[in-house]
């Protein structure tokens, strides 16, 4: 192979990634890229803006995703506490105590933990079973934003908007339905 | 005939009127009553209610498996949707969240009556302020989403501490909403039943309700599988029943044909089974008489017994005398010559039979007494009836051809000496040797549960978490109340064993029903309004939460202070009355609260830590019971007795061969050969790998009882210049007939049973044998 011809292959393929890049990202391409991650852990950081209190509560700790169906959040700061979501189980450690909730049992929960979970897993499916999808914005930096489908989830939840560049989320903020915030910060750590 | 025997006869017709009307009113079980004591300790009362109608006693464990996961799933819901609408179940549980919304709804607007974590201190500014910052933590944090709206209403959190403290339990593994075993093939449901554990028949209804309810629900392909004390002791009953049918007829079609065989004689045969139905009978109504009830495991002793009774009527048979002419007491010449050996027989039969009417062990003492009175029944029925009723002419096969044969072996058998003292000492050896693990120790070795079903009980209790309830503390107190509230008092007790890990923890109804007494004591420690309000400002002046979004929290403790304490109506309907119906009982004279204690699987707690933790004062009326442990020492009871009753049993024997026959060398040569058949049937149990319960001690006791009735014969011929080839034979059949009788025991599953027959069947045919090998020589 000649160097022009390499030279000119090159070119062509930088061309298709740029134009990629600047058009629009589908739902599709997205949840690919989101279901194509190894399992991954962050940190991360959580503002709650709650209207019964004068200031808002900040949590922080480790975000851990086992794919395809296993979450573990880890609080460590203002007190240690673990939340694993492993299937259709949902575990919480605090205090040494231990508590298992199936998640069938709390269907609102179960709306905003799914939402996590299946946009970390690009499981597209899952994601339009809850809520309804608008994806704004190019793969170097998209917004997703969920707006509940099912009324009892609606009741909790009034929408949730993530944003992320290609296929890691950045940010995760959950509007509820009584006007109280929080948004989540999420800092990918060192892949395993 | 002559008049006596016209008498005779009449008397034993009489006797057999009444044995038939004792009979036809007697009532059968088959239940484990025969194996609880009978004069109880407190300790053993204890004991034997927590096995009859404890809570351990209700639970069914109930497995469904095959099929693939989702088929399970949905026969584990549909079965439970069945057995809830089942009055004959108070509980069905499967996993499935029941009476969520009820149970939170109580626990919320109870939750100052109910949370031990009300004090005065928590409602001080400072404890309002601590608990109100843990609140704000929690909003932090992932639980704050179930949190969030209760705020107003509870701030210090109590409701959430609650539902922590009612979920502090094991719980089994879960697939799609249901419990599965831990490697997630089996379906699990618990099933608790109205009906006590002893009611065999509640449980049976119990039993086949839930079997029922499977077949209408389950997909093909799928298996039930279901364990605890209500289907064993279900199974047990049908396995007792069945196979005391199967086998005595079995046996008894044996023996019949072995008769037949010899007396080639159809009226023999029918009058020589005279004396042995009459003891049979005999044996039943004074059981009957004597205990109330007959165990099922009685009437399948009554198959050995027929093998045992059968003797006297061959002796009769095979050994008299073609009568010369029709003078004089039809068989003189048998009454003479051989009546007063099946006499001293009887006797030692008797004697060692007797030993168990004495044991506090139920079912031995009716086995005993079954014994005695049909073998006395017999021996007296083939004496002084069964002579009047053989026909002149009765023509028997002539056994002295046979006879002959044998005695020509027995002749030779004295070469066989050497061996059979090598073969002693060698099962003397195995028993030295092996001295320290061939006793079984265990109640469970009575158990007629099958190691295979034990074994998939204990596999699905560990699945389920906690059920298995080996240690409790029971609380006896003359009221509901009382009970509660010694419960609590028992709880203070046993909470720093906790805080030690001696117990992983702990259950109470108190939890779930605190007495009126700490539900007031709590509705004390709450403040009034106006200085709640004032304790609130103070409490939260540097927390982010502005005191007046506590309104609802204010109403609410307000209402609390005025309310009636709660009871038992008013949990109606929710898991919380679940467990208290479970832990508190009315029982004799009172009530009943059960604590069981937690501990770590396998671990084995120390009782003297949790005895002297409870002697604390207040303890009146508090007991800790080792449910297994109590059990097996019950069980060692009742060996140590059987060893001591078996001594003396042997001794009683050993009194009456010396009082017969005034010499000691006499006495030793019977005894001989029935200690070397002892020793060699119990090493060959030994090595053959059974562990020996009390009933292979019974057993051996037996095979002296009934083989000296063989060592006697010798013995007797022996002193008379040599034994008849007549004798022989008759011995030979008897012998026959016992072990048949005996043997066929050791075919069933029922331990009891097989014991018995593996000893005595094997041990009369070794104490014939050795009885030849050893007899004198003339």
């Amino acid at each position: 192979m000649t160097r022009s011809v390499r030279l000119l292959l090159g070119a062509l393929l930088l061309g298709f990634i740029l134009s990629a890049q600047a058009a629009q990202l589908s739902v599709g391409q997205l949840m690919t890229a989101l279901a194509g991650n190894r399992h991954g852990a962050a940190s991360f950081t959580e503002k709650k803006y709650l209207a019964i209190l004068d200031q808002p509560v900040e949590s922080s700790g480790e975000l851990l995703f086992i794919p395809p169906a296993r979450l573990e959040k880890r609080t460590l700061k203002p007190k240690a506490e673990t939340l694993v979501l492993d299937g259709d189980v949902l575990t919480i450690e605090r205090r040494r105590q231990t508590h298992v909730l199936q998640l069938r049992d709390y269907p609102e929960v179960a709306g905003m933990i799914e939402s996590i979970r299946a946009t970390l897993a690009g499981d597209r499916k899952a994601l339009e079973r809850v809520y309804h999808l608008d994806l704004q914005g190019s793969s170097e930096r998209w917004t997703l934003v969920l707006i509940p489908l099912d009324a009892k989830v609606g009741k909790v939840v009034a929408r949730i908007r993530m944003v992320g560049t290609q296929d890691e989320v950045h940010t995760v903020e959950i509007l509820q339905a009584d006007g109280d915030r929080s948004v989540m910060s999420i800092q990918k750590t060192a892949s395993p | 005939m002559s008049r006596r025997g016209g008498v005779a006869i009449a008397l034993w017709l009489a006797f057999l009127l009444a044995c038939i009307g004792l009979v036809s009113r007697a009532s059968f079980t088959a239940d484990l009553s025969a194996f609880l004591p009978s004069s109880p300790s407190p300790e053993q009362q204890l004991l034997v209610d927590q096995l009859k109608s404890g809570i351990a006693s209700r639970l069914i464990l109930i497995g469904i498996e095959g099929g693939d996961q989702a088929a399970r799933t949905r026969a584990s819901r549909d079965l439970a949707a069945r057995l809830r609408a089942d009055p004959r179940f108070l509980h069905v549980a499967n996993g499935e969240t029941q009476e969520l919304e009820r149970d939170r709804r109580v626990l919320l607007e109870n939750r100052y009556l109910l949370s031990p974590a009300v004090t005065a201190e928590r409602f001080s500014a400072a404890g309002l302020h601590d608990g109100v910052a843990d609140s704000i933590d929690l909003l932090a944090s992932s639980a704050g989403m179930f949190s969030k709206a209760l705020l107003p209403r509870d701030p210090t959190g109590e409701f959430m501490q609650l539902l922590d403290a009612l979920a502090n339990q094991p719980r089994p593994q879960m697939a799609d909403g249901v419990w599965v075993s831990h490697d997630g093939r089996r379906a699990l449901l618990l099933a608790r039943t109205r009906a006590d554990g002893a009611d065999t028949d509640g449980q049976e209804q119990a039993v086949a309700a839930i079997r029922t309810a499977f077949r209408a629900v389950a997909g093909p392909g799928l298996q039930l599988v279901l364990t605890g004390p209500g289907p064993f002791s279900v199974a047990a009953r049908a396995t007792i029943k069945g196979e005391v049918a199967t086998l005595s007829g079995l046996g008894g079609l044996i023996i019949i044909a072995l008769l037949v065989l010899v007396y080639r004689s159809p009226t023999a045969l029918l009058l020589g089974l005279l004396p042995v139905l009459s003891g049979a009978l005999a044996g039943v109504a004074a059981v009957s008489l004597g205990f109330g009830v007959i165990h099922g495991v009685t009437l399948g002793f009554g198959t050995a017994l027929m093998g045992e009774a059968i003797d006297y009527s061959i002796y009769l048979m095979l050994q008299s005398e073609p009568r010369q002419d029709g003078t004089g007491e039809p068989q003189g010449h048998w009454l003479a010559c051989f009546w007063p050996t099946i006499r001293i027989g009887v006797l030692t039969s008797v004697f060692g039979f007797a030993s168990l009417l004495f044991s506090g062990f139920p079912g031995l003492a009716q086995l005993g007494l079954y014994a005695i009175a049909g073998v006395v029944t017999a021996a007296l029925i083939t004496r002084f009836v069964l002579p009047h009723l053989l026909p002149a002419q009765l023509r028997l096969r002539d056994v002295s051809a046979l006879g002959r044969r044998l005695q020509a072996r027995v002749a030779q058998a004295g070469r066989l000496r050497g061996p059979l003292l090598a073969l002693f000492v060698a099962a003397c050896a195995v028993l030295v040797i092996q001295r320290d693990g061939m006793w079984n120790r265990e109640l469970a070795a009575l158990s007629p549960v099958s190691a295979a079903d034990q074994a998939l009980d204990a596999s699905m209790r560990a699945d389920l978490g906690a059920p298995d309830v080996r240690y409790l503390v029971v609380v006896t107190a003359a009221s509901q109340e009382a009970a509660l509230a010694a419960s609590e008092r028992a709880a203070a007790l046993l909470q720093p064993l906790v805080a030690a890990g001696v117990i992983d923890g702990f259950e109470s109804p108190a939890f779930y029903l605190p007495s009126q007494a700490s539900q007031r004591q709590r509705q004390a420690s709450l403040p009034a309004d106006a200085e709640l309000r004032r304790r609130l400002q103070a409490a939260m002046a540097d927390l982010p939460l502005r005191a007046d979004r506590l309104e609802p929290f204010l109403a609410d403790v307000a209402k609390a202070r005025s309310r009636r304490p709660l009871t038992r109506q008013d949990l109606e309907g929710t898991s919380l009355a679940e467990g208290v119906d479970a832990l508190l009982l009315p029982s004799a004279g009172g009530w009943t609260a059960l604590l069981p204690l937690r501990t770590g699987a396998g671990s084995v707690l120390d009782p003297a830590r949790v005895r002297t933790a409870l002697a604390g004062s207040g303890s009146a009326g508090v007991n800790f019971i080792d449910i297994k442990g109590e059990a097996d020492r019950l069980y060692q009871g009742y060996l140590r007795e059987a060893i001591l009753l078996s001594l003396t049993g042997l001794a009683a024997i050993v009194c009456l061969l010396f009082v017969t026959t005034r010499s000691p060398v006499r006495v030793f040569r019977i005894l001989a050969p029935l200690v070397v058949a002892v020793a060699v049937v119990i090493a060959g149990l030994v090595l053959a790998g059974r562990q020996l319960t009390l009933l292979h001690l019974v057993g051996m006791l037996l095979v002296v009882a009934v083989g000296s009735n063989y060592a006697l014969f010798f013995d007797r011929g022996a002193a008379e210049g040599g034994i008849s080839p007549r004798t022989l034979a008759s011995l030979l059949l008897a012998t026959s007939t016992t072990v048949v009788g005996f043997g066929i025991l050791a075919f069933s599953s029922v331990p009891v049973l097989n014991a018995i027959g593996a000893t005595v069947g094997p041990g009369a045919i070794l104490a014939l044998v050795f009885s030849a090998i050893l007899a004198r020589r003339p």
